[in-house]
C-alpha cells in the first residue's frame, strides 16, 4: 500500500497528532516502506489457521468484586497539566 | 578494578560477611555514574534516597535479616513507575511525570533490599534498537562511543557494561534486553510472557512486553530473575506459577542436551563474522557433551512482518491515554479539546513513536482490520507452531541475537526499516511469549557478539544453566570496555 499526503493527514487525525506540514512527505514514504515490509505476509496462505491474540492460552481469572483501591486521587492529580476542585480541567467543550 | 567488577553473588557474600557496605558500593556506583555521565546512561539518578536505601540495607544486614540480593545497588529502565521518582520512559510526554506507585518489578527487587540508584536511559516509549530515540539524547556503547548500546535498553545495557552498576532491569517486546545486551557484551534474559508481572511498566504492546534483568553473567540474572518473577495479582496475565530456584540448576550437567541451530538464522543478512563467533560458542556447548541439530523455522522471515503490525496496532492503542488531560505533557493554549489533543501528542512524541501510532492506527482502521491485523495474528499462531515443532526435537534453539555488532550512531536513523532488521532474530520468542537469553560469545572488530539461547515456555533454568554453563567454559562475559577503567 502506498500512503499519500492526504492518507496520512487522515491517519494523523484519527490518531488525534499533530503533523508538521512539512514533515507530511517523509512519514508517507517511511509508512509506505514499513506497509511493504508487512505485506510481505500476504505470500502466505492463512486460510483456516486461526489467529493468535495472545501468548499465553488461559482464561482470564476472576475476582469477587469488591472495591480493592483507595482513592488517591490528589495524589494522582499532583501529574494533571491542569485541575480544579478535584476535576480535569480541559479547553470549554460546550458553548 | 574496581568493587563494582565484581559479580552480584560476589558482592552478596562480600555484603553477608562483613567485607563490604551497601553504602560503600552504592557510593562507588553512584561516583561511577557520575564520572561517566558522557555515556548518557541515566536520565535520573536517585543519590540521596539510594544512599538511604543503602544504609537501611546495611542496617538489615547486621540485623541477620538480609537476603542475597540485600544491600545490591541496580538501575532500573525508566519504563517502570517508581513511588516518588520521575517515569518518563525516554519521552517529553512523560519528562514531568512522578509515579505514585511501584512497578511490581521495582517493589519486590526493592523488598529484596536492592537499593536504587538511578533510572536508565531508553529509547522512547522502548520503541528502537539504537537508543537515539530518546527524548534525553543517544546512549553512548562502552565499547566505542561512536556506536549505538542497541535499544531499547540501551542505557541498563550500557550502565552493566560500563561498570556503573552491578546489575540492571530492562524490558523485551522485540529484542531490548537481548539486543543490547549483545551490543555491549553482557548477560540479558527476556522471561516467557507472564513469568514477571508487567504491573507498573509503562505499557507498549501489551500482548509482547516482558520485564527481564540485565547483568554480567547468567548466574547474576538467576538471582535476578528469582527475585523480579512470579504471580501478581495486579497483573492479570502473570502466571499462578511457582517460582522454581533458577540458581540451583544452574551447574546442571548439559551432556545429551539437543541444541536446533536455525537455518533461517544464520542466512543472509548475518555478518559472516558474527556467524563465525555464534558457531565457536555452539562448539563449546558441543565440548561440554550437548548434541547439535539443524533445524528450520520455516516462518522465521515473516516474524518481522508480523511485529510490525501487532506491536504497532497494540501501541496505538495503549499509547492512546497519552492525552494532555490527565498527566504529561500538555500543549501551550490549547484553542480547543482536539487542538489540545492534537498537539500535546505532536509535540510530547518524537518521530518514531509517531510512527508507530500511524501504523497501527492504519491496521487497525476500518477495512484494514482483516487484511493486516487478523493476517499478522495468524502468521503468529504459524510462527509459535513453527516453535513447537522445533521443541519436539530439541532441547533449547541457538543462534546469533543480532545479525551484525554495534552500528555507528546515525547510521540507521534514516531508514526504519534497516533499523527494524536488527531485531530479525528477537522479534520471533515475542511473538510466541519465548524465554531468550543473550550471552557475549566473542569480539568482531573489537565489538562483542551475542549468543542467544531460546527456550520454551517457562524453561527459564534450562536456559539459564546452558548460560551458565557456556560462562564457565568461556570469558567472554568478564572482558572489560575501555568506557569500564576510569576517566
Amino acid at each position: 500500500m502506498e500512503l499519500g499526503p492526504e492518507d496520512v493527514a487522515y491517519i494523523a487525525h484519527l490518531a488525534r497528532l499533530q503533523i508538521d506540514e512539512q514533515d507530511v512527505p517523509l512519514y508517507a514514504r517511511n509508512l509506505s516502506e514499513i506497509l511493504r515490509l508487512v505485506e510481505t505476509m500476504n505470500a502466505v496462505d492463512t486460510d483456516g489457521v486461526v489467529p493468535m491474540a495472545h501468548p499465553v492460552d488461559t482464561a482470564q481469572p476472576l475476582r469477587a468484586d469488591e472495591v480493592t483501591e483507595a482513592d488517591r486521587r490528589e495524589e494522582f492529580q499532583r501529574n494533571a497539566p491542569a485541575v480544579a476542585d478535584g476535576l480535569y480541567l480541559v479547553p470549554k467543550v460546550i458553548e | 578494578m574496581s568493587v563494582l567488577d565484581k559479580s552480584i553473588v560476589e558482592l552478596g557474600a562480600a555484603l553477608a560477611g562483613g567485607e563490604v557496605t551497601s553504602r560503600e558500593l552504592t557510593e562507588a556506583a553512584l561516583q561511577r555514574i557520575a564520572d561517566a555521565r558522557t555515556l548518557n546512561c541515566f536520565v535520573t539518578v536517585c543519590g540521596e534516597q539510594a544512599l538511604a536505601q543503602a544504609d537501611a540495607a546495611d542496617a538489615r544486614i547486621r540485623n541477620g535479616g538480609g537476603g542475597p540480593l540485600t544491600g545490591i545497588p541496580l538501575a532500573h529502565k525508566d519504563l517502570f513507575c517508581t513511588d516518588g521518582v520521575k517515569t518518563s520512559c525516554g519521552s517529553r510526554m512523560l519528562d514531568n511525570f512522578i509515579a505514585p506507585y511501584d512497578a511490581t518489578v521495582v517493589a519486590r527487587l526493592k523488598q529484596a533490599g536492592c537499593v536504587m540508584v538511578g533510572k536508565t536511559n531508553m529509547d522512547e516509549f522502548a520503541m528502537g534498537s539504537s537508543n537515539e530515540n530518546s527524548y534525553y539524547g543517544p546512549v553512548s556503547n562502552p565499547w566505542d562511543v561512536g556506536k549505538v548500546p542497541g535499544g531499547s535498553s540501551g542505557g541498563s545495557a550500557a550502565a552493566v557494561a560500563a561498570r556503573l552498576v552491578p546489575v540492571a532491569t530492562g524490558t523485551d517486546t522485540g529484542g531490548s534486553i537481548r539486543q543490547p545486551a549483545a551490543l555491549c557484551g553482557i548477560t540479558g534474559l527476556k522471561p516467557t510472557y507472564g513469568r514477571v508481572s508487567r504491573y507498573g511498566m509503562v505499557a507498549f504492546a501489551s500482548s509482547l512486553d516482558q520485564a527481564g534483568p540485565l547483568a554480567k553473567s547468567a548466574h547474576e540474572c538467576a538471582l535476578l530473575l528469582g527475585a523480579m518473577a512470579g504471580h501478581d495479582a495486579l497483573d492479570s496475565t502473570s502466571l499462578d506459577l511457582a517460582v522454581p530456584d533458577y540458581v540451583s540448576a544452574l551447574h546442571d550437567d548439559i551432556s545429551g542436551l539437543k541444541i536446533g541451530l536455525p537455518r533461517e538464522y544464520f542466512g543472509g543478512g548475518l555478518d559472516s563474522d558474527v556467524a563465525a563467533a555464534v558457531h565457536a560458542a555452539v562448539d563449546v556447548l558441543v565440548g561440554l557433551g550437548a548434541q547439535v541439530k539443524e533445524i528450520t523455522l520455516p516462518r522465521q522471515d515473516l516474524s518481522i512482518p508480523a511485529y510490525y503490525v501487532v506491536a504497532p496496532a497494540e501501541c496505538s492503542s495503549n499509547l492512546s491515554r497519552f492525552d494532555g488531560v490527565r498527566y504529561g505533557y500538555r500543549c501551550a493554549n490549547p484553542v480547543d479539546l482536539e487542538d489540545l489533543y492534537k498537539r500535546s501528542r505532536g509535540e510530547g512524541f518524537g518521530a518514531e513513536v509517531k510512527r508507530r501510532i500511524m501504523v497501527g492506527t492504519y491496521v487497525l482502521s476500518a477495512g484494514y482490520y482483516d487484511a493486516y491485523y487478523l493476517k499478522a495474528q495468524k502468521m503468529r499462531q504459524l510462527i509459535c507452531e513453527d516453535f513447537q515443532q522445533a521443541f519436539a526435537e530439541v532441547d533449547v534453539i541457538a543462534g546469533p541475537t543480532s545479525p551484525s555488532v554495534a552500528f555507528a550512531r546515525g547510521e540507521r536513523t534514516d531508514d526504519p526499516i534497516s533499523m527494524y532488521l536488527s531485531d530479525i532474530y528477537t522479534n520471533a520468542a515475542n511473538l510466541a511469549g519465548l524465554p531468550g537469553i543473550s550471552v557475549p560469545c566473542g569480539f568482531v572488530n573489537r565489538l562483542p557478539v551475542g549468543l542467544q539461547i531460546i527456550g520454551n515456555h517457562f524453561t527459564e533454568q534450562r536456559i539459564l544453566n546452558v548460560a551458565h554453563r557456556y560462562q564457565l567454559a568461556s570469558d567472554w562475559h568478564d572482558a572489560r570496555p575501555p568506557a569500564a577503567e576510569a576517566p
